[in-house]
């Protein structure tokens, strides 16, 4: 019986337990809950996952109202892969972020509205990914937005308010154009179901009208992923919210937007339209590419390594774009097996950062000096998602380019394969300097206040355990490129 | 044992050894006992895997799958054997020699050093069992991560520098090349696996296979083919056991032995023959072997010269590999075996002389054979094998490589040996005439050098007169890599028989 | 021509969103960009509601008499929108009052020279 209603579970336990937390109040009760509701819809996702992969996809009619009248919920490979990685790392975050946002939100001893906004980005999230509905995307992609917006602004630093304020906006314009794309489609079709809108938009194809909405509809999840040079919002927005929050967000909420792209774009539009017809690849792969070499450039040159880290993000995303351009088989599991592993290793990285936040109050490279005696524990999360970034053999980051390496040489372009191993090494050059850092000068002089000492364990578990996932997933990699295989498969309408 | 646990075994028990160092850090002793041990284990691990490779048997291990098709492999042949041999049993001998060497120099974190070169050595050893590409490449890079602890030991600035160097060179060209060039041959050909007789041929055209071996060449930054060579100069500020062990043996053989692997399992050594499209690259390590000598002349401190000494010899199994004639190839394969010894030894003596009389400069080592008989000794016949005279091991491999270039119908290259031989003997013989016939410098009075000495009995006033030998540990090492130079000389033909299968499947 | 005219709505909405755009990206004061975004979204609804009525028709409610009736679904999406959009513009409300608090200003250059400056 609850097995039938598992896709409305993963949305309503988050969203009934955020008022929930509201109501609550009490910090410990509330802290418990967030997690307990994290873990299990996490629990939920993995059980879809299952029943997907024995069953095939999964429709679930909203209300009893059989599309296309009525909102489905539809998980197919590809929703429960990225419903699997949001509710993961939801999961992971909420269990290490007690400590920190204690440290870090010394203003808003309430917490409870912390885990209320968090709970409800996670819904939004969770929504995005699982609905079949055009205009539920829209409603889930402002949810989920909205309360990022709040999460950012708990930050410490005063910064923090003003990149919320910039990410408020040019996330509103981008949800705007997405709601332009999205009405433009139901004027031309009537209908606002993915799957019945993908059957009607065959005839009406060469249309204007479509056109102009694929342009609004590219713009749009362009912002809401940064893709380069949409990206401005994101390095600050990144740097200054807590870390908890930046964590959640760098492995999930761009990695969203990602799978917002493929539905639109294989989904809706199909292949023929996205990449035949319109040449979507000349307006991506550049664009990826240029990201890829400016935003890790750009990564070498900061002192804030939280900021360092999201320049990172920005390049990182350039990955999943390029290969999703290269619209193959093997470009699209490199592309979205990427989005699942660079969730983890940018999850990893900065939950590192924020233990060494809860520890030093800072992430400026100067504090970081020989943190690798003071926090060896973190330090080392640190190397192996740094590691994972630069794509050492046995990690995550290694399997994903692979993949992206044989999408590029299978379609000839050499120079792009290139250029993927060239941006590992800049990763290798931002990475390093803060090894160096951490390993090879002396610790500060601490003033009065005992020298620095390793974070709480209740922050490296939770920590420890997206390592282990790194490094599972880069010696065994059934569950990952296997079902992104699967994914882009279905997407492409070929067969595996 | 059965061989794919002797295989599991020897991936795992330095790993085990690290584990058993940390554990033991309060107890010197004991944890340097521990690393003794999981040494001998080991070589006895491998060693046992040897009746089988020579009985012609290949044994195997699947570990796991980590993409459709691409396995996590080790499949012993005998070339890995023989890399495996020397590797494994040279640690033995190295880490007696580090007790004595870490010990007189009262080297700080002596837990982090042995645990970290254990850890380089169970991906040697991963390297050397390798069954495919994808494994030897895994390995290949952890061992390129887990030396970098160990060049950069004493964490000075200068250390660091060296560092950046040791990991921009090697983690550059392996991921920028080497990685490429692995893809690139998985798309051609389907596979990864080491198969004999090669996967390339009908894959591809001759402009693609000529860039692919470039590829592979340049991308085996441990190989230190010209111009990647910079990072082995810079590995030399690690303490002399890592040089000796990691950069004379293990690291740098895991390069020139991919490369050969390469020639022999992917490419297959047909293709290059008969297409001669590696013939490039055989004028690429013949510039290499001349270039690196000529520059080693010029090195007055002696771990440069080693090193440079180093870069040389390596291009000499590069050339073996590129001929791609069955001489060729055996005695570039020997020659791994070959100068490890030789070169470790000369390493041994370095640091020994390092420990006794903090002397580094060739210059400042006038005499010093007279109070270090037996090192120097030793260092004559290692410096013997590097040049390729009888009676010692090295004197083989050159023989061989000789009869390859014949073999491949390029004398010239004969050529470029005998020239290298003669600048082997200009840049070796000179630091062994100067130890034992030029009379040692007076040391100034309150040169506190001899009075900093750790080690050894106390000078008379002139110097020159007793002996101050190094520290047991260390003779002992350097002995038995002494020995071993010459033992090869006389066992060379068990070494012929097990290679031999490679080029003659 | 006459068509032209009788998409009169449609150029409403093109003029209401490129005003608000301009606001958005041109203005230096954060209150005004987010007039500036509230107007932008508004186009939008327009838009919606604009596809929704039918020449002619009436409410969608079935009685005798009535043949054509307008479509309901973007009148109620965009009740949807609305919401959405209020609860944009409150949280950037809010946003402008803390920055307010904590920079003393609503001017983006002079938030800017203040960030530099620390």
């Amino acid at each position: 019986m609850i097995d039938n209603h598992l896709p409305i579970l993963q949305i309503l336990l988050p969203l009934v337990a955020a008022p929930l937390c509201l109501l609550l109040r009490h910090r410990v009760v509330v802290t418990a809950l967030a997690i307990a509701v994290t873990w299990v819809t996490f629990a939920v996702s993995v059980a879809l996952m299952a029943t997907v992969l024995q069953q095939g996809p999964i429709s679930y009619e909203l209300g009893g109202w059989p599309p296309p009248w009525g909102i489905e919920y539809r998980v197919d490979i590809l929703s429960a892969f990225v419903l699997v990685l949001v509710s993961g790392i939801g999961a992971v975050v909420a269990t290490w972020s007690p400590a920190s946002i204690s440290v870090e939100l010394p203003r808003y001893e309430r917490h409870y509205l912390f885990y209320c906004a968090y709970l409800l980005c996670l819904t939004g999230l969770l929504g995005i990914t699982i609905t079949g509905d055009m205009f539920n995307v829209f409603v889930f992609l402002e949810i989920s937005a909205l309360s990022s917006y709040v999460l950012i602004s708990m930050g410490q630093d005063r910064r923090a308010l003003t990149a919320a304020y910039s990410y408020l906006i040019m996330g509103t314009l981008g949800a705007t154009f997405i709601l332009i794309g999205i009405g433009l489609l139901y004027i031309m079709t009537g209908t606002l179901n993915m799957a019945d809108l993908a059957l009607r938009l065959q005839d009406v194809a060469d249309t204007r009208t479509v056109i102009v909405a694929f342009a609004f509809l590219i713009v749009g999840v362009s912002l809401k992923m940064a893709l380069f040079p949409l990206h401005l919002w994101l390095p600050n927005a990144y740097a200054y919210a807590p870390s908890a929050v930046t964590a959640f967000l760098a492995a999930t909420a761009t990695k969203v937007a990602v799978y917002l792209l493929l539905r639109f774009f294989f989904t809706v539009f199909g292949y023929d339209f996205s990449f035949d017809r319109m040449q979507l690849w000349i307006v991506l792969m550049p664009l990826a590419l240029i990201g890829i070499l400016t935003a890790s450039l750009v990564a070498v040159f900061q002192n804030n390594i939280k900021r360092m880290l999201a320049y990172s993000s920005v390049a990182q995303i350039g990955y999943m774009v390029l290969g999703i351009s290269f619209a193959s088989v093997s470009g699209l599991t490199g592309g979205v097996v990427h989005l699942f592993n660079h969730g983890l290793m940018k999850c990893t990285l900065f939950l590192a950062m924020g233990c060494i936040v809860y520890r030093c109050g800072s992430v400026h490279i100067d504090e970081m000096r020989g943190l690798g005696r003071r926090m060896p524990w973190t330090m080392a999360a640190f190397v192996a998602g740094g590691l994972s970034l630069i794509g050492v053999p046995m990690t995550v980051g290694f399997i994903s380019k692979w993949f992206l390496v044989k999408a590029a040489l299978e379609q000839g372009l050499w120079p792009v394969a290139g250029v993927i191993l060239f941006s590992s090494l800049l990763a290798v050059v931002y990475i390093w300097r803060v090894i160096e850092v951490a390993y090879f000068e002396e610790p500060l002089a601490v003033d009065g206040q005992g020298p620095v000492r390793e974070a709480p364990l209740s922050m490296l578990i939770p920590m420890w355990v997206l390592v282990a996932a790194i490094f599972y997933f880069g010696v065994t990699t059934e569950l990952t490129a296997g079902i992104a295989q699967q994914a882009a498969a279905s997407l492409l309408g070929v067969v595996p | 044992m059965s061989p794919s646990t002797a295989i599991y075994a020897a991936v795992a028990l330095p790993l085990v050894g690290a584990a058993l160092v940390v554990s033991l850090r309060r107890w010197p002793n004991l944890r340097e006992a521990a690393s003794l041990i999981t040494g001998g284990a080991l070589f006895g691990v491998v060693l046992s895997l040897l009746p089988h490779v020579q009985s012609g048997a290949r044994p195997e291990a699947q570990v796991v799958e980590v993409m459709s098709g691409l396995w996590l492999a080790f499949k012993v042949e005998p070339l890995g054997m023989l890399f495996a041999l020397v590797a494994s049993g040279l640690w033995i001998v190295t880490t007696t020699y580090s007790i004595g060497y870490m010990r007189g120099q009262h080297e700080v974190d002596q837990t982090r050093f042995y645990a970290w070169f254990a850890i380089a050595i169970s991906a040697a050893m991963g390297v050397a069992m390798a069954a495919n590409l994808l494994t030897l490449f895994t390995f290949y890079e952890l061992l390129t991560l887990s030396t970098y602890p160990l060049v950069t030991h004493h964490r000075t600035e200068k250390a660091m520098r060296a560092g950046r160097v040791y990991l921009g060179i090697l983690l550059g060209t392996s991921i920028g090349f080497l990685l490429l060039a692995i893809i690139w041959t998985y798309y051609l050909a389907g596979t990864l696996d080491f198969r004999p007789g090669g996967i390339l041929a009908g894959t591809a055209d001759n402009w693609v296979i000529v860039v692919l071996l470039a590829l592979f060449a340049f991308g085996t930054g441990k190989a230190a083919l010209m111009p990647f060579h910079r990072w082995l100069p810079a590995a030399m500020v690690a303490p002399t056991p890592v040089s000796a062990l990691l950069h004379a043996v293990a690291v740098v053989k895991a390069g020139v032995f991919s490369i050969m692997k390469i020639v022999v399992y992917i490419f297959g050594i047909e293709l290059l023959h008969d297409t001669g499209l590696s013939i490039w690259l055989m004028y690429a390590a013949a510039f290499t072997i001349i270039a690196a000598s000529l520059v080693a002349l010029t090195k007055d401190n002696l771990k440069a010269r080693l090193a440079y000494s180093t870069i040389s010899q390596l291009s000499y199994i590069v050339l073996g590999a590129a001929m791609a004639t069955s001489a060729g190839v055996l005695g570039g394969s020997m020659h791994i075996a070959m100068h490890a010894f030789g070169k470790i030894t000369l390493f041994f003596c370095a640091g020994a002389i390092y420990v006794v009389a903090h002397k580094t400069d060739i210059s400042d080592m006038r005499g010093i054979g007279r109070t270090m008989p037996i090192t120097m000794t030793a260092f004559f016949i290692g410096a013997l094998s590097i040049i390729g005279l009888p009676p010692m091991g090295g004197a083989w491999s050159k023989w061989f490589l000789a009869l390859g270039a014949l073999e491949a119908e390029k004398a010239i290259f004969v050529a470029v040996l005998m020239i290298s031989s003669l600048l082997n003997v200009a840049y070796l013989m000179p630091i062994v005439a100067r130890a034992f016939f030029v009379a040692p410098a007076e040391p100034a009075p309150g040169d506190d050098d001899f009075a900093g000495a750790p080690q050894g009995t106390v000078l008379g006033a002139n110097g020159g007169s007793s002996i101050k030998e190094a520290p047991v540990f260390c003779l002992v090492a350097l002995c038995a890599t002494a020995a071993g130079c010459l033992a090869l000389f006389f066992f060379a033909d068990d070494l012929y028989q097990l290679l031999t299968p490679i080029v003659n499947p | 021509m006459m068509e032209t005219i009788g998409l009169y709505n449609y150029w409403v909405v093109i003029v209401l969103m490129m005003t608000g755009f301009y606001i958005v990206v041109a203005r230096d004061n954060l209150i005004k960009k987010v007039i500036g975004l509230s107007i932008f979204q508004t186009s939008v609804f327009l838009l919606f509601i604009s596809v929704g009525k039918v020449e002619g028709g009436t409410a969608p409610i079935i009685a005798d008499g009535f043949e054509v009736y307008s479509n309901p679904l973007p009148g109620v999406l965009i009740l949807t929108a609305i919401v959405v959009g209020v609860a944009t513009t409150a949280v950037a409300l809010g946003l402008v009052v803390r920055i307010n608090e904590e920079y003393g200003t609503i001017e983006e250059t002079e938030i800017h020279r203040q960030d530099v400056e620390a």
